[in-house]
């Protein structure tokens, strides 16, 4: 038999435990990625001798694999001294990865805004953190904010890649579920159908924010 | 990033990977690296090919296919985006064996990736031959052309240099992808560094050294790009200025 339903709803609660680990995850994933890609996109605007120190770091997380930069902050970290649990070392990994995409994104953002608001500001006499503040922040967001949707999206189907340092999220929890009892069609199936799920209603709900944020605007 | 900069980023690469290699520590673990880096490149080229191919067809299905090639080719690419990569290998590795078809690792690794890849290229062949004005096509009707021959030979050709770029960017997201099939046992780059961890230890040299080989060998595939981009706009820069 090819899929059996009853070990399906059998080994469904196990993985429906996995999917929360999954989801603190990408949550605390994403607020990394978003809190670090804001610093180092101000950065780089506030301080201009980073830009090229900051367009390098960027260039060089994004051109390396995930997959490496988990196993790295999970194995080289301990030689210097600092031993994390692999649930917090892929988390970390996988933030700080996001982060230099996440950056990319608010550039694009800031660098949307009309030379003019900077000039207003200054003739306003306004520091350049009021500026950054209240003035520049507040209309970067808004077309910011699908961008970074999608990278959520995106974050949260990397976080399988966590299975390999043995987080039991649920990729790793569908290979335990496999190796006991060799049948692998339905925990993995159920894991892609489960992303598969996710990422519609997550398109889905990038879409109608995107046609929101869009109506403020153009109002 | 300037064509410049990524040049000296790779001349950098290779030089640090260059003197790291006359230290004892980290030239015992080079030879086996290249090994794996062999099998990732391979992968890479391969699983690269079969996602432009892939990407073609399914913007071209869905796009202007009949009705039913229009919802397989959709189906395709909300699958193979809407899930990650690493399922996608597990369900070609574990799962499709026990539908009677079991593929070698090597094919499994360049479907699920070409797959993967080709369903975001999809999107990206879709948007670049949307982005050739429309004016083009009324001028290849005024000229009487079928619908064919204006997609490939006013369209396409026009399309071809503004999917450049997000084909750089995918080939890249593919080979860091290429780590990922040391999970399903092939002895890539990832795998050779595991492997080399476990049996010595010597966590630094060895992750140190496959970062940079990742690194140089996307930086190879940017400029490689870059150069692409600049020769097919050389032809489109000369027309505009006769």
């Amino acid at each position: 038999m090819i899929w059996d339903w009853n070990f399906t709803f059998q080994i469904l609660p196990v993985l429906a435990q996995a999917a929360v680990v999954s989801i603190e995850a990408t949550l605390l994933g994403f607020v990394i990625a978003a809190t670090l890609g804001l610093v180092l996109a101000v950065i780089r605007i506030a301080v201009p001798w980073t830009a090229w120190t900051i367009s390098v770091l960027v260039e060089l997380i994004r051109s390396t694999p995930l997959l490496i930069q988990i196993f790295f902050i999970y194995f080289v970290f301990p030689k210097f001294g600092l031993v994390l649990d692999a649930f917090t070392a892929g988390v970390i990994a996988i933030g700080i990865h996001y982060a230099a995409y996440c950056s990319e994104v608010y550039r694009a953002g800031f660098d949307n805004i009309h030379r003019g608001q900077w000039e207003a500001s200054i003739a306003l006499n306004l520091s350049s953190w009021t500026t950054f503040r209240d003035i520049i922040i507040p209309q970067a967001i808004p077309p910011i904010v699908p961008a970074l949707g999608n990278y959520l999206v995106a974050l949260f189907k990397e976080t399988p890649l966590l299975s390999a340092i043995a987080v039991l999220e649920l990729m790793q929890t569908a290979k335990i579920i496999g190796s006991e009892t060799f049948r692998y069609t339905e925990p993995i199936t159920l894991v892609g159908l489960f992303f598969l799920a996710m990422s519609l209603v997550s398109a889905a709900l990038i879409r109608a924010l995107e046609r929101l944020l869009n109506r403020r605007t153009v109002r | 990033m300037g064509i410049r900069t990524l040049v000296a980023m790779l001349v950098v690469a290779l030089a640090v990977i260059g003197v790291l290699a006359t230290q004892a520590s980290y030239r015992l673990f080079l030879p086996g690296l290249l090994q794996g880096a062999q099998l990732t490149i391979e992968i890479a080229v391969l699983g690269s090919l079969l996602a432009v191919v892939m990407g073609v067809l399914a913007a071209l299905a869905r796009m202007y296919g009949p009705a039913p090639l229009r919802w397989l080719a959709t189906v395709y690419v909300e699958i193979f985006r809407g899930t990650s990569a690493l399922v996608q290998l597990f369900w070609l590795f574990f799962v499709l064996p026990q539908f009677g078809v079991t593929l070698d690792a090597f094919l499994v690794a360049v479907l699920a990736l070409g797959l993967n890849v080709g369903a975001y290229g999809s999107e990206c062949v879709r948007g670049a031959i949307q982005s050739v004005p429309r004016g083009q096509w009324e001028a290849g009707a005024a000229l009487n052309m079928s619908r064919s021959q204006m997609l490939r030979r006013i369209i396409l050709p026009q399309a071809f240099i503004a999917m450049i770029p997000p084909w750089g960017n995918l080939f890249i997201e593919l080979l860091k992808s290429t780590a990922l099939v040391s999970l399903i046992t092939l002895t890539d780059l990832a795998f050779k560094a595991q492997q080399m961890n476990q049996n010595t230890f010597k966590t630094i040299p060895i992750f140190t050294l496959v970062l940079l080989m990742y690194l140089a060998m996307s930086l190879v595939i940017s400029i490689g790009m870059r150069l692409l981009e600049r020769r097919a706009s050389l032809g489109l820069a000369r027309g505009r200025a006769a």
